[in-house]
């Protein structure tokens, strides 16, 4: 019950890791069945209807409900603690964007169970989404789910920009914010850019299909390539929402573990927001077989080429903070250090594909497929377990056990790389993306097969993760405050895990690496910024969740409105959208309840601080 | 130092030509896109060595850096004193924004001449083959608008002959690619009268003759892996051979039983010459083709597979099995007889072309 009515940013932290955890369990499992059904040509292992299913669901699942909460996680165990805030901005909003995103993941994932998943491709381009070619509900389970899904991304992007705007402790000035804290401001901001833009498609989509309207029929009017405009100006600046906050991982490990300053900071800043703002201008070099025309592909491709130049900026500025450091390479840190080349092999490979007429031979093939998983596997995730690793402690007050740790890195980055880096050969040979099975002969057979063992390699390496976590668990939360040492940011100057209300005294900083400039100057805790006081707390609230619940049931209602069920009471129910209106009744009257009744939340006294006997 | 500088450009420039060799030497001469056999896919080929080139360098640079960086700064037993906390250097964060800049430039410049070059229209040039392409689920329709033929699954050209083509869809969008001849481009569909949609427009030549395997690489539904086909390189007088022997009357079954048997059953969907629908594919000659239903490959010279009869009854036996989601009714659901589908088979299994002059068949 505590977990469902809480509003502390680390209690949403940890739901939303176990979320994703969940939601990255399940795709990967699909990723292996995909991989499998490909070990061999011709292998019936699963049906192609099936196999369309797993790779829509793979794909959809990893970018939406898998990576994403992770990184919102990350944000919300360690963004507020960097910038010495108690919370984030909205409490209340952060739970609701938590509810919202899980019911929307788990209304995706029950298209398995009530009669086909959706099975167009993560992309879903029309017409092969439309009822006339899609006719199961699977697309409606994909619009529905990612619409509710969505709505707690943007909720939480929107609060992340406030919090970072308002809620920095003093003397923190943007130029002094921790480089994760300004890639999770990036991050927002392009959330608020570019997720509008799916919920349009989304909407226009669920009307095409439920509703019958005819935005994407070219026989009503519309037109299906005006779906691929409006989905790839979400989805690439979706692909940098992923990244960046990796960037801002790799930028706090390197340096922690390197004992040195990040090089180049004000670069680091820039060369962020100039990726965002290029995330935003290059979307049609997805679509350059589209036939957009000679100057649409010449000027996607230069925009696109350019954004090699912030990415190597950051990639140098990498390298050169370890350049006269002193490297310790813990599992955090072979994450990172694993990153970099991985990283910058995705990134080579993009800017050929940059390249329009070469681009023509390798679109949609498993060149293309290698190189994204370069980026978001080998970049995102790798990005992912460094950060684990690295704040563990903090979330948990416990350190993950570095021998199996380093263990798990090994048996993770040889799959990785045995698995996609074939996969660029597999595209060059002329292997399309996205079938079911391949004719043997083709010179296909020996890579594909290497790429399974490869798949097979890194899901062993997931399971020795989960099990240094439950190994972890077993033993005593007894982390120090600054576990790894050389911590350099705020999160390390308090208790492992933090108390509730984060900071007792709200920090004065001094400079950047605000805490390691007090270790530095000889100081065992940070300057205080405040008097002791009382310290107001937001209650604890069932209301976000009731919410969201509203919202699912008013999404499965509207779902299944124009279905024949053979039983009245449920026609009655369904074709009524009386489903719809009872859900949205729930919604709106948690909405009014909210509004209507207000809570002023409640306080911690200062002599309770010293009862609690919060670690300072 | 300047020796060591010399020897590293050695193994540099040692490196880079290696791997390319290694790259243009695999693959299959009609399905690779790394052994091209043709000008457009050579273009295309000459760009990616570019970038690949680049990118070996700057891949190589930033392997040198980090083994360097992680072998000299790994922390030493004892070491307690605090290293240099350096902010930056403003001359060496110039350097890797203008280098990759530079980088960026000597791949934008070809890059933008070669799609100005692709991008050139031949639908009016009196001296190229045009073609229709036509993508349904899950098949190939290639119709020659100035030769009044239409075909299906394999499309024969001539060598040495800039071949334009028009394309569209009847259904969702595919996506149309000869790796070794060229690179892809998208089918959208265009409406009934042509006029709604988008058609593309697209060129190759294939100077050798030779069969090239074509793919859809565009998700299209359950077949989408079964969508292929074949390109058919073959002498200008072999082609006008085709195109002839294309325009002949239709051959029907001998069996007068057996031919009334395929007008009804048959040619409500698929044309033979000049009788039947077009809705389904043309089935003029389909004896001589590479392949039954685009997989069952046809056994022939230098390719494994079976008889053209077997697949030909394989197919028609029972086509949801061979293409799960097709729009092919089951012949015995039509009302035929197990021995009528096999007569049919073995009638259009038989049904061949004689164009190619040192044909061994």
């Amino acid at each position: 019950m505590d977990w469902i009515t809480t509003v502390d940013h680390k209690k949403i932290a940890i739901l939303y890791l176990m979320a994703g955890a969940l939601f990255f369990g399940i795709g990967g499992i699909e990723a292996i069945l995909i991989r499998i059904q490909l070990m061999e040509p011709y292998n019936q292992i699963v049906s192609t209807q099936i196999f369309n299913e797993l790779i829509t669901m793979h794909g959809t699942t990893m970018i939406f409900l898998g990576v994403m909460p992770i990184i919102f996680a990350f944000m919300n165990a360690i963004l507020p603690l960097q910038i010495g805030a108690r919370d984030v901005a909205f409490p209340f909003l952060n739970a609701l964007g938590f509810w919202t995103f899980l019911f929307g993941g788990i209304l995706l994932n029950l298209s398995w169970l009530m009669g086909g998943a959706p099975d167009a491709g993560w992309t879903s381009y029309v017409p092969l989404a439309s009822t006339a070619y899609s006719d199961t509900h699977g697309v409606d389970f994909y619009t529905i789910g990612l619409q509710i899904a969505g709505l707690g991304t943007l909720i939480g992007g929107i609060n992340f920009l406030a919090t970072i705007i308002t809620m920095r402790a003093p003397g923190m000035s943007f130029m002094r914010m921790p480089m994760f804290a300004w890639t999770t401001f990036i991050t927002s901001a392009m959330i608020l850019f570019a997720f509008p833009a799916i919920t349009v498609g989304l909407v226009l989509l669920t009307f095409d299909r439920i509703l019958g309207a005819n935005f994407f029929s070219i026989e009503g009017g519309g037109n299906p390539v005006l779906w691929q405009h409006i989905f790839w100006i979400f989805g690439h600046p979706e692909v940098y929402i992923l990244i960046l906050p990796a960037f801002g991982i790799i930028s706090e490990v390197i340096p922690t573990f390197s004992r040195k300053r990040l090089f180049g900071y004000s670069s680091m800043v820039f060369a962020t927001i100039l990726i965002a703002f290029l995330g935003f201008m290059v979307w049609a070099h997805h679509m350059f077989t589209t036939g957009l025309g000679t100057i649409a592909n010449a000027l996607f491709s230069i925009s696109t080429m350019l954004i090699a130049v912030p990415t190597g900026i950051k990639i140098f500025n990498w390298l050169f903070t370890m350049w006269g450091g002193q490297i310790r390479f813990t599992t955090a840190n072979l994450y990172a250090i694993g990153f970099l080349p991985t990283f910058v092999m995705g990134g080579v490979t993009g800017v050929m594909l940059a390249s329009a007429p070469a681009d023509f031979q390798f679109h949609d093939t498993y060149f293309v497929v290698a190189h994204f998983h370069y980026v978001i596997v080998g970049g995102l995730v790798l990005g992912i377990f460094a950060g684990l690793t690295y704040w563990w402690p903090k979330m948990f007050g416990r350190l993950l056990n570095e021998t199996l740790g380093k263990i798990t890195f090994w048996f993770f980055i040889i799959g990785f790389h045995l698995t996609f880096f074939v996969q660029h050969f597999l595209g060059l040979l002329g292997m399309q993306r996205r079938v079911a099975t391949y004719a043997p002969d083709q010179g296909l057979d020996e890579l594909n097969y290497i790429s399974t063992i490869g798949a097979l390699l890194m899901g062993v390496g997931v399971i020795l993760f989960l099990i240094n976590v439950v190994i972890t668990f077993r033993k005593p939360a007894d982390a120090p405050n600054d576990p790894w040492e050389d911590g350099r940011t705020l999160e390390w100057s308090i208790p492992s895990p933090p108390p509730e209300h984060n900071f007792t005294q709200i920090p004065l900083v001094r400079g950047l690496d605000a805490w390691w400039k007090e270790k530095m100057a000889g100081n065992t805790k940070m300057t205080p910024a405040e008097p002791l006081g009382p310290i107001h707390m937001p209650s604890a609230t069932p209301l976000p969740f009731l919410m969201s619940v509203g919202i699912f049931i008013a999404g499965l209602g509207f779902m299944f409105s124009n279905d024949e069920f053979g039983n009245g009471f449920m026609n009655f129910l369904f074709n009524n959208y009386i489903v719809v209106i009872i859900g949205l009744l729930i919604t709106f009257g948690s909405m009014a309840a909210r509004s209507l009744f207000d809570d002023h939340g409640w306080h911690i006294d200062p002599e309770e601080l010293e009862d609690k006997g919060a670690k300072i | 130092m300047m020796k060591r500088w010399q020897y590293g450009k050695r193994i540099l420039l040692l490196l880079t030509a290696f791997s390319l060799l290694l790259l243009s030497a695999c693959g299959r001469e009609d399905l690779s896109v790394m052994n091209p056999q043709g000008p457009v896919a050579q273009g295309q080929l000459d760009l990616m060595k570019l970038a690949i080139t680049i990118m070996v360098v700057v891949l190589l640079v930033v392997f040198a850096i980090s083994a360097y960086v992680l072998v000299k700064f790994r922390r030493k037993k004892g070491q307690t004193e605090v290293p240099e906390q350096v902010e930056g250097n403003f001359k060496l964060e110039v350097i890797w924004t203008v280098i990759p800049l530079i980088l960026v430039i000597v791949l934008a410049v070809p890059t933008v001449s070669q799609l100005s070059a692709l991008g050139k229209d031949y639908t009016k040039d009196k001296n190229a083959l045009q073609v229709r392409v036509t993508a349904h689920q899950y098949w190939w329709e290639f119709s020659y608008p100035d030769l009044g033929v239409t075909t299906a699954q394999d499309l024969i050209i001539p060598t040495n002959k800039t071949i334009s083509f028009v394309l569209d869809s009847q259904d969702v969008i595919h996506s149309f690619w000869v790796p070794s001849l060229s690179g892809k481009i998208d089918t959208n569909f265009a409406g009934d009268d042509d006029t709604k949609g988008t058609t593309n427009k697209f060129h190759f030549s294939a100077p050798n003759e030779g069969v090239y395997r074509g793919k859809c690489a565009e998700l299209c539904g359950p077949s989408h892996a079964f969508m292929e086909f074949k390109v058919k390189s073959v002498s200008p007088e072999e082609f006008e051979n085709w195109v002839a022997s294309m325009k002949a009357p239709a051959v029907l079954p001998e069996d007068e039983q057996l031919a009334e048997k395929f007008r009804s059953a048959c040619l409500t969907c698929h044309a033979v010459g000049d009788q039947g629908t077009p809705v389904g594919p043309n089935l003029t000659g389909i004896g001589s083709r590479e392949a039954v239903a685009s997989m069952l490959l046809n056994e022939r010279e230098g390719q494994a597979g079976a008889s053209v009869e077997d697949n030909m009854k394989q197919w028609l036996h029972d086509p949801q099995e061979v293409k799960p989601g097709n729009k092919m009714p089951n012949p015995s659901d039509l009302g035929l007889t197990a021995e009528e589908i096999d007569a049919i088979a073995e009638y259009l299994a038989s049904y061949k072309l004689e164009y190619e002059t040192n044909s061994a068949d």
